[in-house]
């Protein structure tokens, strides 16, 4: 038997994904979640309008693609209706932080008993690489031709943070894939966020600092350094609201 | 038939509750908040009825889209300037061939315009609800007692061509009170098998989408998306009209009800007028006009716009008869006595 | 079976695996390119691959499948 091999939750097939993007590997923690907590046939995903935007492809769960930045009122109606089923939205920055800001605010001062994750890469990757919401200062993107200024184009914002504020937030994780502990580490935040969505407690998130080597014009290993050396500072690794108790 | 005395707006809640929507999503917009605040009062009473006041309209339309989405019937209703924010939420719904009913209580526009009644979304429903190819059938209802009929037939056109229905009301049904019979509305909602609601482990995963990257794809769904539509026009185009009049005066909803008055006032003033009201925009009763017309030497239309049912008209007609305009705008509903001046004029040309 | 298993004409060839393998016996340097156009990750020396999945977990397109004996 193979110890490590494709989670079933996951179609065995090839992504589309840019080689050393790691929107694959986000994608494989979020199907070994569902095939260990063996939710196959009770989860729906939603899939957001950006890189991700084809994702409904690769998870053998039901899906529903959902227009940009609306994934956390789609995840509400779905929720609401089948309160038994569990609900996650996958989103990057631009769906999430920008566009859809006020679906995810609310959907999380609702306290929805959904699972979001929320992946930053700190720019927008299938339009070709322009700012986004959480670029960071300095940053140099498709729209930023001469970096980020502040002064010019405001601040990034941390998701993480800024939700942690909300009492419907019961859990929110900040952590990253560029290595197999951090790897591990966002499996075991994503397996929580499931969990408290099990136990109906409300809105989990797990924001997964990611790579995006096409658009930031490194090689896949580069992209790697590059995010623990500028993205970490700036968003620093932890857990943001817990409200799950002793699991 | 037992009686009951309600709001349009409430009625039209309670006849979709009554047919077994027990899932409503709405933002607060005047004149159609009884809309929402009857169901608010009304969904959590009942054993799993979803009611969320999200967090714009936008939100609402969407947490329709996964409510339908996930198999379940639902509605939401806004006005005027709330259904522009939903317009991209219908066209996504549409794309994803997803039933639903939005209710459209009618203000006044362009912008903020007014809370008054007004009819100017006419276009907006049966032209350019959303981006893309698509149709939305769009009921008219014109008294408290067809918002309750209607909200029933939109539930059952949406689910039968897997579409959303609009009906397209006005600030004026919506707040009037009218004796209202709700008679035997069967409530027959089932989960739809081809939601998304998780595939149990015992079918193969549904997805719901309306992006297709390869072009054949994309136009084989539309192609087939029109095909619904070209039965839909065929078969759900409905109308009420007099036969044999020689002046036909053509207006829908509250208007309608006026028009009525001028149609009946004319007639004892000794002129051959009749009524037509359609009671589905889109698909227009070209057939039932055509009939309605038979006779007649000129149309008028009248509406609270600047005329935007007219085109329509002269269409179904085949540009074969003169089509003359009265409207009001900014809150005005029409008052028959200018609506018969207007017969008049026409009955003597 | 084999402990180290990829399949060939899923690697794009980041090398993000190649970081992982605490032996350093993961490279990339595949004889041939891929159907993709990809130069692949390779094992050079299986009898020193202890299984432990490393470079799996960094593959962010499911190519490498491992087998303990």
């Amino acid at each position: 038997m193979p110890s490590f091999k494709r989670p079933n939750a996951l179609i065995d097939m090839p992504t589309h994904y840019c080689p050393g993007c790691t929107h694959g590997i986000i994608h494989r923690l979020v199907a070994e979640v569902i095939d260990e907590m063996g939710i196959e046939g009770d989860t729906v995903g939603i899939c957001p309008v950006g890189c991700s935007v084809l994702e409904y492809v690769y998870f053998s769960c039901d899906m529903m693609q959902a227009s940009h930045g609306r994934s956390p009122a789609v995840a509400t109606g779905i929720k609401r209706a089948n309160p038994d089923k569990f609900v996650f939205t996958y989103q990057g920055d631009g769906d999430l932080a920008a566009i859809g800001t006020a679906e995810t605010v609310h959907a999380a001062a609702r306290g929805e008993n959904i699972t979001v994750i929320f992946v930053n890469n700190a720019i927008y990757g299938m339009t070709g690489g322009q700012m986004a919401p959480t670029t960071l200062p300095g940053q140099f993107t498709q729209t930023t031709p001469y970096g980020r200024d502040t002064v010019r184009e405001g601040h990034p914002i941390r998701v993480s943070e800024m939700l942690s504020t909300l009492d419907g937030v019961a859990y929110a994780e900040r952590t990253m894939t560029v290595d197999p502990k951090s790897i591990a580490n966002t499996k075991k935040a994503i397996r929580k966020a499931f969990e408290i969505q099990k136990a109906k407690k409300g809105f989990s998130i797990v924001e997964v600092l990611s790579t995006c080597p096409t658009n930031w014009g490194l090689t896949p290993l580069k992209a790697l350094d590059w995010l623990k050396e500028n993205m970490l500072p700036h968003y620093p690794l932890g857990v943001y609201a817990d409200k799950g108790g002793n699991e | 038939m037992n009686k009951v005395l309600m709001k349009g707006n409430e009625a039209c809640a309670e006849a979709a509750i009554r047919a077994g929507c027990k899932s409503y999503f709405g933002y607060p917009i005047t004149p159609q908040n009884e809309i929402t605040a009857y169901m608010s009062k009304a969904l959590p009473k009942i054993d799993g009825g979803v009611f969320v006041q999200a967090e714009s309209e936008i939100g609402a339309i969407h947490m329709v889209y996964g409510c339908a989405g996930s198999g379940v019937r639902c509605m939401t209703s806004s006005s005027s300037p709330g259904i522009s924010l939903k317009s991209e939420g219908i066209s996504y719904l549409a794309g994803a061939d997803l039933p639903c009913v939005i209710v459209n209580v009618q203000r006044g526009g362009p912008g903020l315009g007014t809370i008054q009644p007004s009819q100017a979304d006419y276009f907006q429903a049966t032209k350019a609800i959303g981006h893309g190819d698509l149709k939305i059938p769009t009921l008219a209802p014109n008294s408290v007692q067809e918002m309750v009929d209607m909200t029933v037939k939109a539930f059952e056109i949406a689910e039968k061509y897997r579409t959303p229905v609009i009906i397209l009301a006005d600030g004026l049904l919506g707040q009037m009170m009218e004796p209202v019979s709700f008679g035997e509305i069967e409530n027959n909602a089932a989960q739809y098998p081809y939601g998304a609601y998780g595939h149990g482990n015992k079918r193969e995963r549904n997805i719901i989408n309306s992006l297709y990257l390869d072009p054949l794809k994309l136009e084989e769904k539309i192609n087939e998306r029109f095909e619904r539509y070209a039965k839909i026009a065929e078969t759900e185009a409905a109308a009420e009209y007099d036969k044999d009049a020689t002046i036909v005066v053509a207006a829908y909803g509250s208007t309608a009800r006026v028009a009525r008055s001028a149609v009946d006032k004319a007639r004892a003033e000794g002129i051959n007028a009749g009524l037509f009201r359609p009671q589905t925009l889109w698909p227009f009763p070209v057939k039932q006009l055509k009939e309605a017309t038979g006779n007649a030497k000129a149309v008028l239309v009248s509406e609270m716009s600047m005329g935007q049912m007219v085109d329509d008209v002269k269409m179904a007609l085949e540009f074969k008869l003169p089509v003359e305009f009265y409207g009001r705008q900014g809150g005005f509903v029409p008052n028959p006595d200018e609506i018969l001046k207007k017969i008049k004029e026409i009955s003597n040309n | 079976m084999e402990k180290f298993k990829i399949e060939f004409d899923r690697c794009k060839g980041c090398g993000l695996c190649t970081t992982a393998c605490p032996k350093n016996i993961v490279v990339m340097q595949s004889e041939k390119l891929n159907k993709e156009g990809f130069s692949t990750a390779v094992c050079t020396d299986l009898e020193a691959c202890t299984a432990c999945a490393l470079c799996a977990v960094m593959c962010p397109d499911c190519a490498i499948t491992i087998t303990k004996a």
